[in-house]
């Protein structure tokens, strides 16, 4: 029942995650270039935009959600499962998210490196 | 890529495991948070190392959302991704732990995926084409306003 648990709270960890991720992004992309608006618009625009993009504030949610999951799991596993675990699966859910909902060209090059540094993080960890 | 939007990803990759090293050191001086006594966390903000973690991963956010307006996330994700190396060459070189064959190996395959995904472009989807434009809304806000002066 614990591993049950434990599991469950790493497969709801890397979900909060990867659709934090996904709308953070697109939340950025909506807004546009910081560099850019910085340069021609100044700051207040940026922060008007990024903070009333309903994209960013779900995004937040999902990414609050993943925190909280994080501490659910260590409480019952061990941070040696659960912090490679929950981040190897991000990466590779991000993956496919980004291909999915953000129209991401993901060609060879980023499948491998999704999946090297996936499996880098699990052994770095481990 | 310009040198600063590099700048701006060597910051998203360095802000946070220093962020999370300094939470770390400041959250062991401060002890243990029992469930029942939730307000400690507030007096545990109080320790100048964690405050000055929570200003690093602060720093990290901004900056993870700025590289995330002007590049994939499947690019931002792997290229920042050399953070956990960092970590764990400051245990190696600093802090003298020992790292096992296995880490080492774990830290090349870091390595070689951020290699691979830095060779191609940041971003593979059309920019929005409008989003460093003036908004509908605050263009027509802006021709109102300019119209009841003339």
């Amino acid at each position: 029942m614990k591993h049950l648990y434990t599991w469950s709270a790493i497969l709801v960890i890397a979900f909060g995650a990867v659709v934090g991720d996904v709308l953070l992004a697109r939340a950025m992309k909506q807004v546009g270039d910081v560099g850019v608006l910085l340069r021609q618009r100044g700051p207040w625009i940026v922060v008007r935009r990024t903070a009333g993009n309903p994209n960013f504030l779900l995004g937040i949610v999902a990414m609050a959600g993943a925190f909280f999951s994080l501490l659910f799991a260590l409480s019952w596993g061990p941070l040696s499962v659960v912090a490679p675990a929950s981040a190897s699966l991000t990466f590779i859910g991000n993956a496919f998210a980004a291909k999915i909902f953000l129209h991401e060209k993901v060609d060879r090059r980023r499948w491998i490196a999704a999946v090297l540094v996936a499996a880098g993080v699990a052994l770095l960890a481990g | 890529m310009t040198f600063r939007k590099y700048l701006v990803l060597a910051g998203v990759t360095v802000f946070a495991p220093a962020g999370d090293s300094m939470l770390s050191y400041g959250m062991k001086q401060v002890g243990r948070v029992p469930l029942n006594h939730l307000q400690s966390v507030v007096s545990a903000v109080l320790n100048p190392w964690v405050a000055a973690g929570i200003l690093l991963l602060l720093l990290f956010v901004i900056f993870n959302m700025t590289a995330l307006s002007w590049a994939d996330l499947t690019y931002v994700l792997p290229a920042t991704s050399l953070g956990y190396v960092l970590v764990a060459l400051i245990a190696r070189f600093a802090l003298h732990e020992h790292i096992t064959p296995l880490r080492w190996f774990g830290i090349a395959l870091i390595a070689c995926g951020v290699g691979f995904v830095a060779g191609g472009p940041a971003l593979t989807v059309p920019a929005c084409p409008d989003a460093t434009a003036e908004p509908v809304e605050e263009a027509v806000a802006v021709g109102a306003s300019t119209g009841a002066e003339s």
